[in-house]
């Protein structure tokens, strides 16, 4: 190749980096730790999906009634293995969590609740991850507080542990005077 | 105190590296010999400063200063010595500091070992490397300073190291891996210094490829002692989950060994020049990119540090400035690199493209499915990328390159006749048989996907003895005195190409033949897998410096005899109160039995797993040879006396 036929290829790197740049940059923008201030304290988006315990359908009525925890899962996602220890801790000391099983096949996650044991109440099935969209949904595992009311009160991406339980949840219970909200 | 004296050493690294960056560049400009002198001795004394502030930081680990806030973040009063000393990386701003110290590292060597390249080449990739020391100790010193204090109320005691980073593996893991991030920089700073001096002959490449080789084999050690963590730490058995920070390690990976290889081209036959710049400045970039998945909160992970926008804005612009920079400076120049020599269709030139061509699709496929929770979201679609989409594309993808390497390495440079290749091919068939015998031993029927793999690894490494012995014999002088005149150049890329036989082979076996059972265990009972009797025999507890621990004693046995015990643990960690999980493992050559304790039933019965893993280990044993294989190269003899005379350079026209 001679200078005279170089082309323009010489610029095809830059702009593609440019193009990943501006990707990067926009990611940067939205925070995924913080929950989008559209939905704090608004309920939860309404919705008609599979339980995957019982197959009856389920909507956001179930989510209503009690302090309880959304938690956003999938057999596919590394870091719930990392979380389902602490998410059966807290399921024996009586904290209700509700699973959303996202983007995952039915039987992978039977077969995986019966493997590592089952922290949830329910587990809402979101195969389509429209749930997911609804809720803002950036990946899993994230987990959400939902009040009596059905209102998204906290949202907390990335592994569920005792430090973002001490720090992030248990204020907001103790708070409201929940029981579960007390000293561990 | 000491935390004091190792901030101001962050400063003065820092004025080090300003200078380093600007100074002796002029001098190169203005022809000032006397000004481009201050290079070497600048780059050393940037070392020596952060070497007095990473000593620092772990005399207060030492001394337990927790009124340091990094310090109270990853330590505890009772965390074992050895652990508190590889806290210094155990969290965002310690591992900076490891990372800044380790390119000062390289910067000094570079000045120690360069005595034959040319003065201003030199100075030109040093400041080029002061340039990224610039950018990296701001970062520290403006975001993420380690030497940060709480005070005056500061904790008595430190809220404990990570568990998960409690491990032996993870002492030595991420100093590897970032000896290999940090090292591409060298080839970076190389690239950018041949792109300002617009001279990149084949001396160039051969000053450039013993530090790429060097860096390429910690960056391969590191990804494997990663992957060998996550599969006894987790407690799962993986040992590779296509999670964002593993892919951020396999993209500089692929990129290098893409590098590496188009060095040898650029060196032997000075072609492939802008090509090979390319390549290190995206090796660069990509290792400054997975510095910012994990450190920015845009992506999550298992391994994800305190997430900061702010200083993922720092990154962002950071690898703006370095590789935009650097990728501008290259539209600029590359027009002007292109090599004269030309080459056939059929010649080893054409091998090493395609090796090139793929290990850069895999690349880029990696980073698609890496960043495509940003682009789905940018984009609106609503696809999941897991696992099968990795290995959709980067099984073929591997297949293809082994296909590949065997032509490659038998073919001539410029032109090879098709005839005689194809007639050493030839080794196909008994690859194929031996392949096929094998696959049928095995338990339980393997895909012809696997056939294929276990193939394509036999005939990687018969057609490499074979070209071993025939340039042996090539020599006339009976096969142990041609073995001899070999050089290591030669052997560590037969070792190396045999260690990716090895990985694959490992890979295959295990992915088809793998026993994974959850059973339900008290004390008593027995479970059989993978042709082994595993007999939980009882459980106890113990006390460990920072933990607490219930402990599964079980007894391994086959046909009757007692092949080993094994004891998985539950423990629970007293600063944090988490709970983690250590598998129990037996490693063998052949097979590791792997047991980890699940969940406490009710009674006295637990959820364990039981793994058998045939060939598991062979995964990381071929990553350890291609890395020694590396190492071997580097040894080679043209490396040690006369590096770029360029007078002697032979002529390539």
């Amino acid at each position: 190749m001679s200078n005279k036929n170089t082309g323009l290829w010489v610029f095809v790197p830059l702009v593609g980096f440019v193009a990943l740049a501006i990707l990067l940059a926009s990611g940067l923008g939205r925070n995924p730790e913080e929950l989008p201030s559209a939905l704090a304290g608004k309920p939860v988006p309404a919705f008609s999906k599979p339980s995957l315990i019982s197959g009856e359908t389920l909507t956001e009525e179930r989510l209503t009634g009690q302090w309880q925890l959304l938690n956003v899962w999938g057999t596919w996602c590394p870091t719930c293995y990392v979380e389902h220890p602490y998410l059966l801790e807290l399921a024996q000391r009586g904290v209700p969590i509700v699973g959303m099983d996202y983007k995952d096949e039915d039987d992978k996650a039977r077969d995986y609740l019966a493997r590592y044991g089952n922290p949830f109440t329910e587990v809402i099935v979101d195969a389509d991850g429209q749930l997911g969209l609804d809720l803002g949904v950036y990946g899993a595992p994230e987990t959400f507080l939902i009040n009596p009311r059905g209102e998204i009160v906290l949202r907390h991406v990335g592994e569920m542990n005792p430090r973002a339980w001490d720090e992030k949840f248990a204020p907001v219970l103790h708070q409201a005077g929940n029981p579960l909200g007390g000293p561990r | 105190m000491a935390a004091e004296i190792g901030h101001l050493s962050l400063w003065v690294a820092m004025a080090t590296a300003l200078v380093l960056a600007v100074f002796p560049l002029i001098g190169v400009y203005r022809r000032v010999e006397a000004w481009q002198r201050y290079a070497r001795p600048l780059a050393w004394l940037q070392w020596l400063a952060l070497t007095v502030s990473i000593v620092a930081l772990g005399y207060c680990f030492y001394i337990d200063d927790f009124s340091i806030t990094y310090v109270a973040n990853h330590s505890n009063s009772e965390l074992p010595l050895g652990y508190r000393l590889s806290a210094i990386w155990g969290g965002h701003e310690g591992s900076l500091l490891l990372w800044a110290w380790m390119l000062g590292g390289w910067s000094a060597l570079v000045g120690l070992f360069s005595r034959r390249v040319p003065l201003d080449m030199v100075v030109r990739v040093l400041s080029v490397m002061g340039m990224i020391a610039v950018g990296f100790l701001a970062f520290m010193l403006f975001t993420s300073n380690p030497f940060d204090r709480t005070l005056p109320w500061f904790p008595i005691d430190g809220v404990d190291l990570n568990p998960l980073l409690q491990d032996p593996g993870l002492i030595v893991h991420p100093p590897m891996l970032y000896m290999g991030y940090v090292g591409f920089s060298v080839a970076f700073a190389f690239a950018v210094a041949g792109l300002l001096a617009g001279n990149l002959d084949p001396a160039w490449a051969r000053w450039a490829r013993p530090w790429t080789t060097v860096a390429w084999c910690f960056l391969t050690v590191g990804i494997a002692l990663g992957s060998w963590w996550a599969y006894y730490e987790l407690g799962w058995g993986g040992w590779w989950f296509w999670d964002p920070v593993e892919n951020a390690s396999l993209m500089p990976w692929l990129a290098g060994t893409a590098l590496i290889h188009s060095l040898a081209v650029s060196e032997k036959r000075n072609l492939f020049r802008a090509w090979t710049v390319l390549l290190a400045i995206v090796a660069f970039s990509l290792s400054l990119l997975g510095t910012f998945l994990v450190r920015s909160g845009v992506l999550t992970s298992v391994h994800a540090f305190a997430n900061d926008p702010s200083r993922g804005a720092f990154i962002l612009g950071f690898l703006v400035v370095v590789a935009g920079g650097a990728l501008t400076l290259f539209a600029l120049r590359a027009g002007q690199l292109e090599g004269k020599g030309g080459f056939k269709g059929l010649s080893r030139e054409t091998f090493l493209l395609g090796n090139n061509l793929l290990l850069l699709i895999a690349a880029s496929a990696v980073l698609m499915g890496t960043l495509y929770p940003l682009l789905g979201e940018a984009l609106d679609m609503k696809v999941s990328i897991r696992s099968p989409y990795f290995n959709s594309f980067f099984v073929p993808l591997a297949m293809l390159l082994m296909v590949l390497l065997v032509p490659g390495v038998m073919s001539n440079w410029k032109r090879q006749d098709g005839a005689p290749l194809l007639r050493r091919l030839v080794w196909l068939a008994p690859a194929a048989l031996v392949a096929g015998w094998l696959a049928a031993r095995l338990p339980g029927p393997t895909p012809w996907v696997g056939v294929l793999a276990i193939m394509l690894c036999l005939f990687v490494v018969f057609s490499h003895v074979e070209d071993l012995v025939r340039r042996a014999r090539a020599y006339d002088r009976g096969l142990a005195a041609g073995l001899g005149k070999l050089g290591r150049g030669y052997y560590g890329m037969v070792l190396a190409h045999c260690g990716l036989a090895v990985l694959v082979a490992g890979v295959t076996v295990v992915s088809y033949h793998e026993v994974e059972r959850d059973v339900r265990m008290a004390p008593g009972d027995v479970a059989e897998v993978g042709g082994y009797r595993f007999e939980f025999d009882q459980m106890s507890a113990y006390r460990g410096p920072n933990f607490d621990s219930r402990k599964g004693h079980f007894v391994v046995s086959r046909d009757g005899r007692t092949v080993t015990e094994m004891n998985p643990e539950k423990r629970t960690y007293r600063a944090s109160g988490q709970v983690m999980t250590e598998a129990a493992i037996d490693g063998r050559v052949m097979r590791d039995l792997y047991v980890a304790l699940g969940e406490p039933l009710e009674g006295d019965a637990w959820a364990v797993r039981i793994y058998y893993k045939p060939m598991v280990r062979w995964i990381w044993l071929g990553a350890l040879i291609m890395a020694l294989g590396g190492a071997l190269a580097l040894t080679d003899a043209r490396y040690r006396k006369k590096i770029g005379r360029r007078d002697e350079e032979p002529a390539y026209e």
